[in-house]
């Protein structure tokens, strides 16, 4: 999770893609990239990307004077990428095993220079290393690894046959992750015993003592914490990840003063300040803002009060949820319409739509950047797109379920095709599509809140952040006003039906 | 005055009505007759402007379907659905003056005459408030008329206006009928499979057998002079229960 990046995300999207710009073309202006009078810093959603995109913006806005914009907590590699190709945001942390492997696909690469100077072709910059390595590792809790005697991954072939391990998708997934440790150390793990999960999770599980071994980062704070001893790499598996900003050319000629801070923090952060930074924040729970205020020995800027932050967050979040509804009606409905008129075009708008639903969200987003930038715009599209299938397949369903004799008799009273229309069959199937507009409604609520993976905000920002924190009370502070937010439109849509349904059909049921 | 006039209709190459004459004088009532699949409803349809045909005129008071807008039409022929055929979301009282609503009728017209034809089918005026799942099937047939006859029309239609009720209440209702068809003066033409219904209804009956006309009369022409074995033999299978005398 924490240098996720989403293979897939290119590759994956593209059978998608075809579906998604239609619809996304359909439904919003072409959106300019960005408009750049702002400073944007973006970031990964784990903590220590929060803490390092929170001490880039700080160090930005004391160097400018000027406001900066922060995208930080965004869902993935493959996200934050795109975000900075398209000059959705200006610069990032990331690592140079990252940008080698995920990102240029050039494990070959080793010294900075060379990055430095593939990164280049792409328009993109990169500092020199930060101060600090973020290596994988794994880890074992303190006490398994007495009773087994653990000390180096080697080890790990004592207890192959029966060790429980849960891994990040990630660490499972790539080239320098799972697959060539267990073939540079001849392990041989049980299949069964291996569980994929979420990164943060991952500490959890092993608290519990559902798993044995987990992967982790050399300068994770939860070492520490859950009380894990970290296994030697005495093979030198492991390839050196140092922690390094990543940056828009044109960023860096336009704001040569923004560029010269940053890069005095070159050298400047030890492992141990960064240990103690994510310490800070995954255990003490000390705001991003205020650590890295710390670290630069400001002062800290002035944090919202959790009422005026979960205003904000709901103000974002009903913005995202009314569009994604307006949207669902003003287009699902017509569509659902068509499709009941004619058959061909019927059966490929319930089938685009209905594919558009299999997309995962990530890679949705993932897609839509390049297009909409970063922000409210990829999630607003993603979230029209998602709420188009309840719709279209409602109205589709209920029309085509109002008892034809009724269309008959309407016709032989002398009623014209939209009097029909408006007069019988849209109140008859009205039960059927407001249940449509509601389901639509309801998904839009939980599926916003992966916006904040795009930085759209919303209630998904506490979620995501929370959740690299491994923070249950931040997450809830996303969690509960979603889940209120659902029941409130729940409630409402109730009353809706009083008023829209006819009466003459509610009382049937 | 209604007229069906040399109606040719097929469908796939198939005839499903082959020269239909009909005529149904002013103010008279007639029974079309015919089992399933006897062409009735086709020509039902037909006559309410539904669907195209491929010969032949359909009149009214000498004035030809084809004369008209659908909308013209519709105000001629007041339509009873199988059933009643209530549209089910809206009231009773909706459910008539929904047509006259549409054709820019003010309220007060509306109500007048609503509160005329109601009087006229002798239903209660609060049943008109309620939603057609609250009314028995004999008052959804009434609201059902009430909703037909609605824009004056000058020709009734009715799609086997008894079949859906009980036996008792039919009865019943059949009277009704009657002394409504009457005092209303209308022209009607009623579609039905039942030689009871029709009997009691009509003073002439037409029966329709595989898309052709077998006989038009009285049914004690139908019963003396059958114009084809077929007649005899569609009377007899509808006379199911023996006679009194012969049970005894």
């Amino acid at each position: 999770m924490r240098r996720m990046r989403l293979r897939g995300c290119r590759d994956g999207v593209k059978p998608a893609a075809a579906v998604g710009l239609l619809l996304a073309a359909l439904s919003l202006q072409p959106a300019p990239l960005f408009a750049a009078d702002q400073i944007v810093v973006g970031s990964k959603a784990f903590t220590e990307g929060y803490v390092l995109g929170e001490i880039a913006a700080q160090t930005v806005e004391s160097a400018t004077k000027g406001p900066v914009s922060r995208k930080l907590g965004m869902g993935s590699t493959g996200i934050v990428f795109e975000a900075l190709k398209s000059g959705a945001i200006d610069v990032y942390s990331d690592y140079t095993g990252t940008l080698t492997e995920a990102i240029l696909k050039r494990p070959d690469l080793k010294s900075i220079d060379e990055i430095q100077r593939a990164l280049l072709g792409m328009g993109l910059v990169m500092s020199g290393p930060l101060g600090f390595d973020d290596t994988y590792a794994l880890a074992v809790k303190e006490s398994f690894a007495q009773k087994n005697d653990l000390h180096s991954i080697s080890d790990l072939s004592k207890v192959e046959a029966r060790i429980r391990a849960a891994f990040s998708y990630e660490f499972m997934d790539r080239q320098d992750g799972f697959q060539g440790m267990v073939a540079a150390y001849k392990l041989h793990l049980a299949p069964q015993r291996i569980n994929r999960m979420e990164h943060s999770l991952t500490f959890q599980a092993i608290d519990d003592g559902a798993v044995d071994l987990i992967d982790l980062y050399s300068t994770d704070a939860k070492i520490e914490k859950s009380k894990l001893r970290v296994l030697k790499d005495d093979r030198g598996y492991f390839p050196v990840y140092q922690a390094v900003w990543v940056a828009r050319s044109a960023f860096t000629e336009q704001h040569p003063r923004a560029w010269a801070a940053l890069l005095s923090l070159q050298g400047a952060i030890s492992e141990q300040a960064m240990i103690g930074m994510n310490a800070q924040a995954d255990i003490q729970h000390v705001s991003f803002a205020k650590i890295a205020a710390q670290f630069l020995g400001s002062d800290a800027p002035r944090s919202q009060s959790l009422k005026s932050n979960i205003l904000q967050r709901t103000r974002e979040h009903l913005w995202l949820v009314g569009i994604a509804l307006l949207f669902s009606v003003l287009v699902g409905m017509p569509l659902g319409l068509i499709a009941v008129r004619f058959h061909a075009a019927g059966q490929g708008i319930l089938i685009a739509s209905a594919l558009i639903q299999t997309v995962p969200s990530l890679a949705l987003l993932c897609f839509l950047i390049p297009l909409f930038g970063v922000g409210m715009r990829p999630a607003l599209a993603a979230l029209c797109m998602y709420s188009l299938l309840p719709v279209v397949l409602n109205t589709f369903t209920g029309i085509r379920g109002v008892d034809p004799k009724h269309v008959e008799n309407a016709r032989a009273f002398g009623m014209t095709r939209r009097q029909v229309l408006l007069r019988i069959v849209l109140p008859l199937a009205s039960p059927t599509i407001l249940a449509g507009i509601k389901t639509a409604t309801i998904v839009s609520i939980g599926t916003a809140t992966l916006a904040a993976l795009v930085g759209a905000g919303g209630y998904g920002a506490p979620i995501v952040s929370g959740l690299s924190l491994n923070d249950v009370p931040t997450i809830l502070t996303g969690a509960i006003p979603a889940a209120l937010m659902a029941l409130i439109a729940y409630g409402l849509f109730e009353l809706i039906g009083l008023v829209l349904i006819p009466a003459g059909l509610r009382k049937h049921s | 005055m209604l007229t069906l006039q040399n109606i040719y209709k097929t469908f796939e190459g198939k005839p499903v009505l082959t020269d239909v004459n009909l005529n149904v004088p002013k103010g008279a009532t007639h029974a079309l007759i015919g089992s399933s699949g006897s062409g009735k409803t086709t020509l039902l349809r037909i006559t309410l402007g539904l669907i195209p045909f491929d010969k032949g005129y359909v009149k009214i008071n000498d004035h030809a379907l084809l004369s008209f807008t659908p909308v013209e039409w519709a105000d001629r022929i007041g339509y009873v659905p199988q059933d009643g055929g209530l549209f089910p979301h809206i009231s009773g009282f909706e459910n008539v003056s929904l047509i006259a609503k549409l054709r820019g009728w003010n309220k007060q017209k509306i109500e007048s005459r609503v509160e005329e034809l109601r009087k006229l089918v002798g239903l209660e005026a609060q049943l008109l408030a309620q939603f057609p799942f609250e009314l028995s099937g004999g008052q959804q047939q009434r609201v059902a008329i009430m909703r037909a006859a609605m824009m004056d029309p000058q020709v009734m239609l009715l799609d086997e206006p008894m079949a859906a009720l009980d036996p008792l209440i039919r009865r019943s209702l059949q009277q009704e009928l009657k002394s409504i068809f009457q005092s209303l003066g209308k022209t009607v033409l009623l579609v039905t499979h039942d030689l009871g219904e029709a009997v009691f209804l009509a003073e002439q009956i037409t029966l329709l057998h595989e898309g052709k006309i077998m006989q038009t009369g009285t049914y004690r022409d139908l019963l003396k002079k059958p114009a084809d074995p077929f007649v005899t033999a569609f009377i007899n299978a509808q006379r199911t229960l023996p006679e009194a005398a012969e049970v005894a």
